[in-house]
């Protein structure tokens, strides 16, 4: 359901011109769970950014449920954003002056749409958080913060959530946690998850790896189907 | 989709939990500027109502005939024919006198007016004891003005001398419709029956006196039709006409150049304010670019994320805008009684709900537009912010041919010419207005770059690390020097225009005291008792500075046209202006200018004109009233002088310093030309010991009941209230001017810390 090919991105520093992915190409089917790994510099960010449509690759295509990204403009990305896509950051990015439930509710409020507390409390629950829905995120731990931060990823049942060094800013047993719960997410509900990470140990639990290199992919553990032309 | 917006609106409301104080602060910087709108607009409607309620109890009748000669037969054989036709009219005559009670021998210069018993047509008179007003007519009596008992020690039931004249007091005045103005603060009144003026004596041809016929209309009949058919032949006879709506349109002019001047100041205070959104909004922006780029990566459009702030922009901005509204209606409240003394009539204070909502409207718009501006930066936040994070200067650059900015940069000129339009008495003033506004802001942009560039020119790598991060501050990227000079500079703008105006003002106050050689002076001094005077002043040891002879009389012709074929203008358009046309001119003839003039243009009188009598004689006139009157050296008045008809040429124009306690005249005539003419005498005198003055003015009450004397100090006196008056009320405009400029700064300043 997320189709890349030969993307490519390019960036002006000064005169020149730099690099930072080329030709990048695989595809990843609806419900895996794929982890793209590499040292900073590679480029992981950076195609994390176009994957998601937060941009627009110099070359090449972003194919998201067969909707071709860098067609689309900015207002129409981010309704689809909203309708598809959840995202979870490394330092959390709640939204301060809104408690734990109403953080949740954003994304079913942005679209409009009835009942968000009920589900926002529905979620608050599965993540394990029951009870601390009315709480700001300063009053809450790391760990916790970003079980809400996955609970709102969650808020519109996306058919696939990007999740940008989930674990970095947490311990190690709270990121172990953390990744379990992505992962029971993603074996319950069937939701295609794409996970960036410089950590080797945490993407080699995923049931796929990318490992890119210099703005290239070195390594694919899952490249099986080949890319329709 | 109602569904949709309900939920931005309560995310809007909720996501502005911890900034809904600072914005608030940012947004009260408008508060003061909407403040000053409602007041001075609820203040003139007051005001104009006020007069509306009580045009009639004021001019004592439907209809004033005013003049300062006797009524001409021909204008009473009128007032006659009209009386057959169900017209009333009543009489007052007003004349300055000398006020003296024998028993304490107090002597007081006052405002006499003689009525008739059917006066006042409307309105109560009010006296102490109660209910003395129809005792007034029954013989001698005389009501009074409580200050005059108090400035010559007297009381009710004492005898009052005036002129020639006795009277007994038998009341004081607690109300008369009208409240006491200025005049009044000079001259206390009397009023004494119509029928009692002649024995007072003081209506001698040339005396001061005003004449006025009051006429009280049948019912339904409309005054402006009525005067309609003989208005021009009565003006022509030098007798003014006036209806109560003329009164009411005089008084609504009045006010409304009140109006416009503090709707200006509101107007600038506005402007200030919203140079203070602008700052604080900026600063808000700055700190919500993490949020918005959260909002964008969850499905936000950028349509959406700026209405989430505008609404929170606007809910504050409406709200610093009521706050301003209720100010300015407490302040409403307070005027009248800050204002007693200047205003002719008593103010119903009422609540103008038009006047609130309008602040509340313009307030409220100015908010948001100059919001907007910094707000608009929101739509290009893009959401890889979440991912990388730029500074915020490069976040929120907006280029400068984007669409939106072009049209709220727009919106936010054509809202300052919409108000200064609205505010201002004419187009080219309110252009005049937004020029400089534009001018001023554009100098001051302008001057910060200036700094910036010379900072990062003028740094020097050798001075202290604290001085050289605080001079770099000034040039860095995301730097507010351009929003705090704004800030600062448009405040001083403001702060100093309105003590420029106060001096203005107050200059045309300042009695030039120590200039002035005398400290006394006696008019209405005819002719066989000059030389009496002149010899009682020098008895006492005192110097008899100056006599000037006084003629009077009114102006014929201009350059052989007649004055009733003339089409006179009002004040302050091109042409002959009214007022000085028709006034009862009162000259002087000398051979040599006076010590407070200065010759402008022309020549004075050479030794010819000095000496002989021509056919056109010489005479030179005040630059200021030969402006009034648009003649210029050359031209040739003929004069009505007490039905003489004298034609003269203007051979000179004088600047004359009007501030000095001294006889100054609009026209001085070489002596020949007047030979002959009924002259009377105002004489100056300089009486060194202050206990001395009212001990002279008393000795020559006595001998001549006819001379009034006015003296320096109770001049000075007035003068200093109503100065004192008027530096107060400036005082508290320039204060108000700085407490708006206390949260812009605040707000200015805010943005600089991030």
């Amino acid at each position: 359901m997320l189709i890349a090919r030969d993307v490519t991105k390019e960036y002006m520093s000064g005169e020149q011109r730099l690099a930072v992915l080329h030709d990048v190409s695989f595809r990843i089917e609806q419900g895996s769970f794929v982890a793209i790994v590499g040292p900073s510099g590679s480029g992981k960010t950076t195609l994390l950014g176009l994957l998601a449509g937060l941009d627009t690759p110099t070359r090449g295509t972003v194919l998201l449920d067969e909707a071709d990204l860098g067609k689309l403009s900015e207002n129409d990305r981010a309704r689809l954003r909203g309708e598809k896509v959840g995202f979870v950051f490394q330092s959390f990015q709640l939204i301060p002056t809104l408690t734990a439930l109403e953080n949740v509710q954003v994304p079913l409020e942005l679209r409009g749409t009835n009942g968000a507390a009920e589900r926002a409390r529905e979620l608050i629950d599965r993540v394990g958080l029951t009870g601390r829905g009315h709480h700001f995120p300063t009053q809450l731990s790391g760990g916790e913060q970003q079980r809400v931060a996955i609970a709102r990823a969650f808020a519109n049942s996306p058919k696939i959530l990007f999740a940008d060094e989930p674990t970095g800013n947490l311990d190690n047993a709270t990121g172990h946690r953390i990744f379990e719960l992505l992962q029971s997410l993603n074996s319950d509900g069937g939701s295609t998850i794409v996970l960036v990470t410089h950590d080797f140990s945490l993407a080699s639990r995923a049931s796929r790896m990318i490992r890119l290199l210099d703005g290239a992919i070195v390594e694919d553990t899952g490249a099986e189907a080949a890319i329709p032309a | 989709m109602i569904g949709l917006s309900r939920s931005i609106w309560s995310l809007a409301w909720r996501e502005s939990r911890t900034a809904r104080r600072r914005l608030l602060l940012y947004m009260s910087s408008i508060s003061l500027g909407v403040a000053a709108l409602v007041a001075i607009d609820s203040f003139s409607a007051n005001i104009i109502q006020s007069v509306k309620d009580q045009s009639r109890a004021l001019m004592g009748g439907d209809v004033s005939f005013n003049s300062s000669t006797p009524i001409p037969p021909r204008v009473d054989s009128l007032f006659d024919s009209l009386a057959r036709h169900g017209v009333s009219f009543a009489r007052v005559t007003t004349f300055p006198s000398m006020a003296v009670v024998p028993r304490t021998s107090g002597t007081r210069f006052a405002q006499v007016r003689g009525v008739t018993d059917n006066y006042p047509f409307y309105g109560d008179i009010v006296t102490e004891p109660a209910g003395r007003w129809p005792l007034l007519h029954q013989g001698a009596y005389a009501i009074v003005d409580p200050a005059l008992l108090t400035s010559l020690d007297a009381k009710v039931g004492d005898t009052l001398r005036l002129g020639f004249g006795t009277f007994t007091i038998v009341a004081s005045i607690r109300d008369v419709p009208g409240a006491a103005g200025i005049a009044e603060m000079l001259g206390p009144r009397i009023f004494i029956p119509a029928r009692y003026v002649a024995e007072t004596q003081l209506l001698v041809f040339g005396s001061t006196a005003e004449r006025a016929v009051l006429a009280k209309l049948p019912n339904g009949v409309d005054p402006d039709k009525f005067v309609k058919p003989f208005k021009k032949r009565v003006e022509d006879q030098q007798v003014r006409v006036r209806t109560v709506t003329q009164t009411e349109m005089a008084t609504a002019d009045a006010i409304e150049n009140l109006s416009n001047f503090i709707g200006i100041v509101g107007l600038v205070a506005l402007l200030l304010g919203g140079i203070g959104v602008a700052s604080g909004v900026r600063a808000f922006v700055a700190r919500k670019i993490d949020t918005v780029a959260v909002l964008r990566c969850l499905g936000a459009s950028s349509g959406q994320v700026l209405a989430i702030y505008v609404a929170q922009a606007a809910a504050m901005g409406l709200v610093g805008a009521a706050v301003g509204a209720a100010l300015g209606v407490a302040v409403q409240f307070l005027l009248p009684r800050v204002l007693t003394d200047f205003l002719p009539i008593d103010v119903r204070v009422t609540l103008v709900p038009s006047a609130v909502l309008t602040g509340l409207a313009v307030g409220g718009w100015i908010a948001l537009i100059f919001a907007l501006r910094p707000l608009l930066a929101l739509r290009n936040v893009s959401p890889l912010q979440t991912l990388r994070r730029d500074t915020d200067a490069e976040v929120l650059r907006m280029r400068w041919t984007d669409a939106p900015r072009i049209i709220v940069n727009a919106a936010m000129v054509l809202s300052v010419v919409a108000i200064a339009l609205e505010r201002a008495r004419t187009t080219r003033q309110a252009i005049g207005m937004s020029g400089a506004t534009g001018v001023a802001i554009l100098a001051l942009a302008a001057s910060a770059g200036l700094l910036s560039w010379a900072a990062r020119k003028g740094l020097r790598t050798r001075w202290p690390y604290v001085i050289r991060q605080g001079v770099a501050n000034l040039y860095r990227p995301g730097n507010q020097t351009r929003a705090v000079t704004l800030a600062l500079g448009f405040g001083a703008f403001l702060v100093s225009t309105l003590y420029l105006v106060q001096s203005n003002i107050l200059r045309r106050f300042t009695v030039a005291a120590s200039e002035s050689r005398g400290n006394v002076v006696f008019f209405d001094v005819q002719q066989d008792q000059r030389g009496g005077l002149d010899s009682l002043v020098r008895a006492r040891g005192y110097d008899v500075v100056q006599v000037a002879p006084v003629v009077t009389m009114r102006i014929a012709a201009i350059n052989g046209k007649r004055v009733s074929d003339m089409t006179p203008v009002g004040r302050g358009q091109r042409g002959r202006a009214s007022w000085a046309l028709r006034r009862e001119f009162r000259s002087t003839y000398r051979d040599k200018p006076a010590s407070s003039e200065t010759i402008v243009s022309g020549k004075w009188f050479g030794e010819r004109a000095l000496k002989a009598t021509p056919d056109t004689g010489e005479i030179s006139l005040e630059d200021g009233i030969a402006k009034e009157l648009n003649v210029k050296l050359g031209d040739v008045i003929t004069w009505n002088v007490q039905g003489v008809e004298i034609p003269t040429r203007i051979t000179s124009l004088r600047k004359v310093v009007w501030t000095r306690f001294e006889p100054n005249f609009f026209v001085v005539f070489a002596p020949p030309v007047l030979k002959g003419a009924p002259t009377q005498f105002v004489l100056l005198a300089q009486v060194k010991d202050p206990t001395g003055v009212p001990l002279l003015q008393r000795a020559v009450v006595n001998r001549f009941p006819n001379v009034s004397s006015i003296d320096l100090t109770a001049i000075k006196r007035t003068v200093d209230r109503i100065v004192g008056r008027v530096s107060l009320a400036i005082r508290f405009m320039a204060l108000f001017s700085l407490a708006v400029a206390i949260p812009v700064l605040f707000s200015a300043v805010s943005a600089t810390r991030r």
